[in-house]
């Protein structure tokens, strides 16, 4: 930081305050409009229904989800907590899978060169692969808890792979160069300049994959489950109460949230210092 | 090995070939260099773009192999890098991700050495060269000469014998850039470094360096040799701005000039 920098911060003049105060209201204007978004879609999917406009039995409304919620949180079965803390498990346990598996096959192909020029056309294909195809052979194979695991590694794993290794194949040559002239050995060259260099990659990818992690379950959850929120949508549609179904996915809505908002969190901390 | 003098050159290049292999074809970078340098001795090699002078760098660095010839360092052949050289490229290459201690002690690290002891010499540099404040602040956040410092203290931190220094001041402009060449030719003078300078610039080349090594156009070989000497220097040397108000600056210049056959347009 230059003495200039230190300087405006302790004596900012007028019209750098009114900057950033024009900059703040637009900030604050953006979340006022976010907000008046949801609540008009919210209003809508009321109105609709109550007015006759649309079907009830279709969409169920927003009043009519908080006592469904309320009811199913006390209930014996389809105690709606359980549901969710299935989900949040199973996609967690998917997530982390699958990106443990992605960086460590994606430092493995990077090592081996000619591994990589071996499976390449392999996982693109693979990648491309509707894995959706396949959830009723992982239930066959795999039975109804282990197939939706199986469910969310399989979407997640081979755009985790590809895109971590490309951002390793893409390390900054110079920086390699840099560290090779101080006699780095190649395990150094990964830890050093590979790894950290790729920490915004990584992060990509762990944005992409919550989602796609939270797909797979769900899709699994269609097929295979005895519980989980996927489980409560088929089992919901199949005797028409849709309180249920719209219930379960404001949950995933919800679940979604969050999870964006840890990662915005874990992506402002790590990337701080780096442009 | 010995020279007239009786002492092992610090570096020598016996009858360097190297030619690079590509699926596009073969490029011959250098053909039968040779080349000694004594120890102390600040050499300055200007030449065309792309007439093999950063490889020669790398191939005194260790980090390439020539195809055919020897390079040695203290009188043995080079095998792979060596804590011995120092090697400063054309851009300083900090890492963002680390604070300017952290980048300047990438290298004590690589090489496993004593790290309390590393990080003294690490802050007493940075200290020295100005920039005793901005330990830990990021890259980002340093000016180009600021950061070609950091780079130049990482380069030391490990303590090397032989400094190779290619085009390190190119990135900066051009004030920065003399007052920069001024500072490090006199901390690197100071400590008795060998030093091997990489530049486009003629005038950084006779300003600075002992000696001026002109290269050939691609495939590079060493065309023509200058020794720098100021009749009125006195005892030391004059520093890079004085040297360059001398009498003898302009001759050494353009003969130079007229060596590296550098045509516009052409
Ligand atoms: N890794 C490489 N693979 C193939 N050819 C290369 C490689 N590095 C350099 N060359 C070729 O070798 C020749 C010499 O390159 P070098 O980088 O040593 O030139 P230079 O004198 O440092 O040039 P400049 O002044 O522009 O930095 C050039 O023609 C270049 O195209
Ligand atoms: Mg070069």
């Amino acid at each position: 930081m230059s003495a200039d920098d230190r300087e405006s911060r302790s004596a900012p003049s007028a019209m750098y305050t009114a900057f950033l105060r024009r900059v703040r209201i637009r900030r604050r204007l953006i979340l006022v409009c976010q907000a008046l978004a949801l609540l008009a879609f919210v209003l809508v999917w009321e109105i609709a229904p109550r007015a006759h406009w649309v079907n009830p039995m279709l969409t169920s409304y927003p009043s009519a989800i908080w006592p469904a919620f309320v009811e199913m949180i006390g209930a014996e079965d389809n105690n709606i907590l359980f549901h969710t803390w299935i989900t949040l498990v199973e996609t967690v346990v998917g997530f982390a899978i699958s990106m443990v598996m992605g960086v460590a096959i994606a430092m493995a192909l990077w090592w081996w060169e000619f591994l990589y020029r071996v499976v390449d056309p392999f996982m693109v294909v693979a990648n491309a692969l509707p894995k959706i195809a396949l959830v009723p052979i992982f239930y066959i194979w795999l039975g109804d808890e282990a197939s939706i695991y199986a469910m969310a590694v399989a979407i997640a794993l081979f755009i985790t792979i590809l895109m971590v290794y490309s951002g390793f194949r893409e390390s900054d040559p110079n920086k390699i160069k840099l560290i090779r002239t101080f006699g780095a050995s190649k395990a150094q060259i990964l830890r050093k300049v590979v790894l950290p260099g790729n920490v915004p990659v990584m992060i990509a990818a762990l944005k992409i994959n919550v989602g796609l992690a939270l797909v797979g379950v769900i899709v699994g959850e269609f097929q295979a489950a005895k519980a989980g929120l996927g489980h409560l949508i088929i089992y919901g549609s199949q005797i028409f109460a849709m309180n249920l179904v719209m219930t379960a996915i404001t949950i995933l809505a919800v679940i979604s949230t969050v999870m964006y908002l840890i990662i915005l969190y874990v992506e402002n901390r790590v990337m701080q210092h780096r442009q | 090995m010995a020279q007239a003098d009786g002492t092992t050159p610090k570096v020598e290049l016996r009858d360097i070939h190297l030619r690079y292999f590509t699926l596009e074809g073969e490029t011959e970078a250098v053909r039968g260099l040779s080349l000694r340098v004594r120890p102390g001795e600040f050499v300055g090699i200007v030449g065309q773009s792309g007439c093999g002078k950063s490889t020669l760098l790398s191939l005194i660095a260790g980090i390439l192999e020539p195809t055919a010839g020897e390079v040695l360092v203290d009188g043995r052949p080079v095998r792979g890098p060596s804590p011995v050289c120092g090697y400063m490229l054309q851009q300083d290459y900090l890492f963002e991700w680390r604070s300017i201690l952290q980048n300047v002690l990438i290298g004590p690290e690589i090489q496993g050495l004593e790290m309390a002891r590393a990080r003294d010499r690490a802050l007493e540099l940075l200290r020295r060269y100005g920039l005793g404040e901005f330990t830990e602040h990021y890259p980002h956040q340093l000016s180009g000469g600021m950061r070609q410092r950091a780079a130049l203290a990482r380069t030391l931190c490990t303590e090397p014998d032989i400094l190779l220094l290619d085009e390190p001041f190119s990135a900066l402009d051009f004030q920065t850039r003399l007052a920069l060449a001024d500072e490090v030719g006199e901390i690197l003078r100071r400590e008795g470094k060998t030093v091997i300078l990489v530049t486009h610039d003629i005038s950084e080349a006779v300003s600075m360096a002992d000696r001026v090594v002109v290269m050939s156009k691609r495939p590079g070989f060493v065309k023509a040799e200058h020794e720098i000497r100021f009749a009125d220097a006195g005892a030391g040397r004059p520093t890079p701005f004085e040297a360059r108000n001398k009498p003898e600056f302009r001759d050494y210049f353009n003969q130079i000039w007229g060596e590296l056959e550098i045509h516009v347009g052409g």
